[in-house]
């Protein structure tokens, strides 16, 4: 077989999180019965003027500068005429040209290093959804002008394989989900990706004929379609066949792409201005407050919580892999509490509370606050690491804070030195031949000391006060 | 430049009009006298004129974006010529 090189473009389009839809003011809300989020303008009635939602441009505007586009100043909104029934109006409106959509010529960093570069960044409009009963195919309007921003990669790509390409999809949908501009979720259509793949033989300088892939509804189906079709259309080649110029689908339970439609004739919009949009004009200094105002974005945080907050590579993805969890660890630490400790707390005893329950750092039961309030107490002394563990699950059950859980049970920590070295005492008497070790030089038995105060006094002990102790009557 | 027969029948195609000869050869002689009009302002010299795509030289209209509520369903379904629960009935269309 020969060898080839694969070439992958990718096109997401994200819904964007408006209240409203793009040239109307009816609801955006996924789900819901059948055309009852519909008005004159998003169903296309004749009269009807669109108006944009300012919020949508903001939206975008944030996106492009985060992806290091540069913003066209001047930008415009055109039509684009195909027939179709999920568009009532006969076009689609979007937005058309090489420098005139609101972001282009921009960039994605990978986490591997890679530079993918971004041709624009630009805003759309969703369609209707087409439903095919038994008996008939009907629209559904509630979908339709639904602000839709379309992020389309550089040709030549720069992707050039299925690791990629998810990694690609990962980062982006991640830094969507930062700057809080999309939902993310994939499942519900909010956010789709199309990437459209091409082979080429090794040292040819010449593109191969791509195929488009749609339908897939999660990363991994990102990843298996684009490694599916790559060697798909190298057995094509291989065969003696040629690859064919086509949309395809994908299909889940096979984990295999079937063919849609051939793109019969090359695509002609008639994309013209739509003479019913103004003309947006962005101001130098509004585009300047919009890029200062940008948040951390996830591969920056993850840096940051790496070289600043000293934490492991590891802790740092768990953390910044999603926007909630890296705002509640921040939230902690901005309480006061050490860095690797809020982390240790969090992805471990805290994650699997929240985990068991199927609930999220976004939505947690036990603030950041209360959590912060656990630990200041061991920090004070107040109650020992084992103890919190304990009332942390306490606190997940009853929704009490720590200081409660632990007045109520009764478990702060004993530093009265009387109650400390009555257990002591005891213990030494109980242990001769280990008091004979000891003083026979062996100083590890100390910890097995440790161990028996601490478990007769239920684990409340103070353990350096023990420690102390201990030193002091053990040699006398 | 003068349209040809089958541009014309493209043009058709993607507007979803069946045409038959004669319209296809009647369309092709009212066409290319619309464009001889537009071939006409085409001459006009407009160095030094910016584009304008609008006849009101208005920007940046935009709406707050705030819900106001549009049809019930049964308003946008009223004129419909075929409603079945709630969809506009469309003629089927096979996908994939």
């Amino acid at each position: 077989m020969a060898n080839y090189l694969a070439s992958v473009g990718m096109e997401v389009h994200a819904e964007l999180r408006t209240q409203t839809k793009m040239f109307c003011r009816c609801p955006v809300e996924f789900g819901g019965e059948p055309n009852t989020r519909v008005c004159p303008v998003c169903l296309g009635l004749p009269g009807a003027l669109p108006v944009p939602n300012q919020q949508a441009i903001q939206l975008v505007l944030r996106t492009a500068l985060a992806l290091n586009c540069q913003i066209a100043m001047h930008s415009t909104f055109h039509r684009k005429n195909y027939f179709y029934p999920d568009l009532p109006k006969g076009y689609q409106i979007s937005q058309y040209g090489d420098t005139n959509p609101i972001g282009f010529n921009g960039y994605l960093d990978l986490p591997s290093g890679k530079r993918v570069h971004i041709r624009r960044v630009h805003l759309e409009e969703d369609t209707g959804k087409l439903i095919h009963e038994s008996d008939f195919s009907g629209m559904d309007f509630n979908r339709a002008g639904v602000p839709l921003m379309e992020i389309v990669t550089e040709f030549p790509p720069d992707i050039s394989n299925s690791v990629e390409a998810k990694e690609y999809i990962a980062l982006l949908r991640q830094t969507l989900i930062y700057l809080g501009v999309c939902d993310g979720k994939m499942e519900h259509g909010s956010l789709r990706c199309e990437p459209n793949i091409s082979i080429r033989e090794t040292g040819s300088d010449r593109f191969g004929t791509k195929t488009e892939l749609k339908n897939l509804a999660s990363f991994r189906a990102v990843q298996l379609g684009v490694q599916f079709e790559v060697a798909r259309q190298a057995t094509v080649l291989e065969g003696g066949g040629a690859v064919i110029q086509e949309t395809r689908g994908w299909d889940e339970s096979k984990e295999a792409s079937y063919s849609m439609r051939a793109k019969e004739e090359e695509n002609d919009y008639r994309y013209f201005p739509d003479p019913d949009l103004m003309p947006m004009q962005f101001e130098q200094n509004e585009v300047d407050r919009l890029r200062d105002a940008l948040p951390e974005l996830p591969v920056a945080k993850r840096n940051r919580y790496i070289q600043s907050l000293g934490l492991s590579d590891y802790d740092a993805d768990v953390l910044t892999a999603e926007v909630e969890r890296a705002n509640y660890f921040e939230e902690v630490v901005a309480a006061g509490i050490e860095p690797k400790q809020a982390c240790n707390w969090m992805n471990s005893d805290l994650a699997m509370l929240l985990n068991d329950a199927d609930e999220s750092f976004g939505a947690s039961r036990i603030a950041a606050s209360e959590l912060a309030g656990l630990l200041s107490m061991i920090d004070s002394g107040e109650i020992s690491g084992k103890i919190a563990k304990q009332v942390l699950r306490d606190m997940f059950a009853t929704g009490e804070s720590a200081r409660q859980v632990v007045e109520r049970k009764g478990l702060t920590q004993v530093s009265d030195e009387s109650a400390i070295r009555l257990i002591i005492q005891n213990v030494i008497q109980d242990n001769p031949a280990a008091v004979e070790n000891y003083r026979a030089g062996q100083q590890n038995v100390l910890g097995f000391f440790v161990g028996q105060v601490m478990k007769a006094s239920q684990g409340r002990a103070n353990p350096e006060t023990v420690q102390r102790l201990l030193r002091e009557l053990i040699n006398s | 430049m003068p349209i040809s027969l089958e541009e014309v029948r493209h043009v058709a195609r993607l507007a979803r009009l069946e045409l038959d000869e004669a319209e296809v050869l009647a369309l092709q002689g009212e066409l290319n006298a619309l464009l001889g009009h537009f071939a006409d302002l085409q001459d006009i010299d407009v160095s030094g004129i910016d584009p304008a795509f609008q006849a009101m030289s208005l920007q940046n209209v935009w709406a707050q974006d705030v819900i106001q509520r549009g049809f019930t369903r049964e308003q946008a379904l009223r004129n419909a010529p075929t409603s079945k629960g709630g969809l506009f009935v469309v003629p089927t269309i096979i996908e994939g």
